[in-house]
């Protein structure tokens, strides 16, 4: 039974290091999902109920959630100014 | 200092502290032999104390309820750092709206697209189970594991479904700004006045004054389900105005354009 | 407990703080700075569940054992609570701060923003 969390364990890190090498924004949102769900299964084998639902909320829900707002916000931003930038050089160019 | 550098430092400087580190753990009892004395106080003692089975929700509301005190001002004090940063500028806004007004399609913004019959089909039932699980999570705070802050979080996410469901005008009318504010507001007070209630009593500050009831009732164990419901009235607000305000100036400029 | 594992979760704990530490030196976008600053925070997790937890213990709720059973530490996870709501607040705040300082100077890169503009 030790061998299980022991390996756990060891999934934990490797999709730790997983997160950090991702280097695309959007592609780390995902992996940050299922590094929440595999702590969450952690602190499930680790006795420890109360945790793990925090943890399946904040960390596998709440935390994509506003990476993904904040980088959906940028990207709207982006968007807008080149349209307006746009317009102002066809207004120019007029 | 480039990047070069800074690698160096850590790369010297980190097997150092790794090494302490070593040093540090070695002398901690080892994984699975729990040694310390509170932890099997609390779980002979919590029960009959305060009449909650939940031990980890007693220790949070009750014997340590101060620092969830402190933690839930933390959450409130972040959300209004964002809401102060985030806020709409005048400047930005009247740009936007001059751009618009100069005779453009809406096709800028990307356009709403009509979702497919089954994805509304799937998320309004989707939103009622997780309306009443968040309910539920939250009222047995002090009998089985869940409590205040994960029922908040649960039922911020029910709003969010509802955003990507339909279109931005439903969450729009759901997250109205003033009444969320007021909600949010009164969660974190709400917990403080509980809080300073016991001191009109002559017992210090967050005492379990409320009945206690029998255990493995949902109304037991005293002020911990009520201090449980107000953090996650407040946790519910606070998300959800995190969200409104990381989404104003997308619903704003899709709602404009009709 | 065989001895090969008696310091894992310590071991996963430094190994977490590290990666997260390594990605924070090494970024080279805002945001993914901020989520590995959130993996940095995880790694105190680990030590305190290595710290608390107890072989065969069960869960610390009562409703259908008896109390003064063995149970893990119920302390260490009321504290581990209060770690992961400040987490989500943080990251949430500094992802505010890397969205107004991206509108402010348009750049994404730390390396770009250490310049002072007046």
């Amino acid at each position: 039974m030790m061998y299980v969390g022991a390996g756990i364990l060891i999934l934990v890190g490797i999709s730790g290091f997983a997160v950090v090498r991702t280097r695309d924004v959007t592609a780390q949102i995902l992996a940050l999902g299922f590094y929440g769900l595999i702590t969450a299964l952690m602190f499930f084998f680790f006795q420890a109920p109360d945790v793990a639902l925090s943890q399946i909320t904040v960390g596998a829900v709440a935390l994509p959630l506003m990476v993904m707002l904040a980088i959906s916000r940028m990207k709207f931003r982006d968007s807008a100014r080149q349209k307006s930038d746009g317009k102002e050089e066809g207004a120019n160019h007029e | 200092m480039s990047e070069r550098v800074r690698l160096g430092i850590f790369f010297i400087f980190g097997p150092l502290f790794l090494g302490l580190y070593c040093y540090a753990a070695m002398g901690l009892p080892q994984w699975g032999h729990y040694r310390g004395p509170y932890g099997d106080v609390i779980s002979r003692v919590a029960v009959f104390e305060r009449h909650a089975t939940d031990a980890v929700n007693a220790i949070n509301y009750d014997y340590r309820g101060f620092d969830t005190l402190g933690e839930e001002f933390i959450l409130f004090t972040a959300v209004l750092g964002i809401m102060l940063l985030l806020r709409r500028e005048e400047g930005a806004a009247d740009t936007k709206a001059d751009a618009r007004k100069q005779g453009e399609k809406s096709n800028e913004v990307e356009d709403n697209p009509a979702l497919s019959t089954t994805i509304q089909a799937v998320s309004l039932p989707a939103v009622f189970v997780t309306v009443i699980f968040g309910f539920y999570i939250g009222l047995h705070g002090q009998l089985t594991p869940g409590g205040g802050f994960q029922a908040g979080v649960i039922l911020a996410t029910a709003p969010i479904l509802i955003y990507l469901a339909q279109n931005t005008k439903a969450f729009k009318r759901i997250t109205s700004h003033p009444v969320i504010e007021v909600i949010e507001a009164i969660g974190a007070a709400s917990y403080g006045l509980i809080g300073i209630a016991p001191l009109l009593l002559g017992v210090p500050l967050l005492t379990n004054v409320l009945p206690r009831g029998v255990t493995g009732d949902v109304f037991s164990a005293g002020t911990i389900a009520l201090i449980s419901a107000c953090v996650g009235i407040e946790v519910t607000a606070a998300f959800l105005l995190v969200a409104y305000t990381y989404l104003q100036e997308i619903i704003s400029g899709e709602i404009a354009e009709d | 407990m065989p001895p090969h594992l008696s310091l894992l979760p310590f071991i996963v704990a430094g190994w977490l703080f590290f990666c997260g530490l390594y990605g924070i030196i090494t970024s080279r976008h805002l945001v993914h700075c901020v989520v590995c600053l959130a993996v940095l925070q995880t790694s105190t997790y680990m030590l305190l569940l290595g710290i608390g937890y107890r072989l065969g213990g069960a869960a610390p709720v009562f409703a259908d054992i008896f109390p003064g059973t063995a149970t893990v530490d119920p302390v260490v996870q009321a504290l581990m609570l209060t770690d992961v709501v400040v987490e989500a607040v943080v990251v949430a705040l500094l992802l505010a701060i890397v969205v107004k300082a991206y509108e402010k100077s348009g750049c994404i890169d730390p390396k770009d923003l250490s310049t002072l503009r007046g």
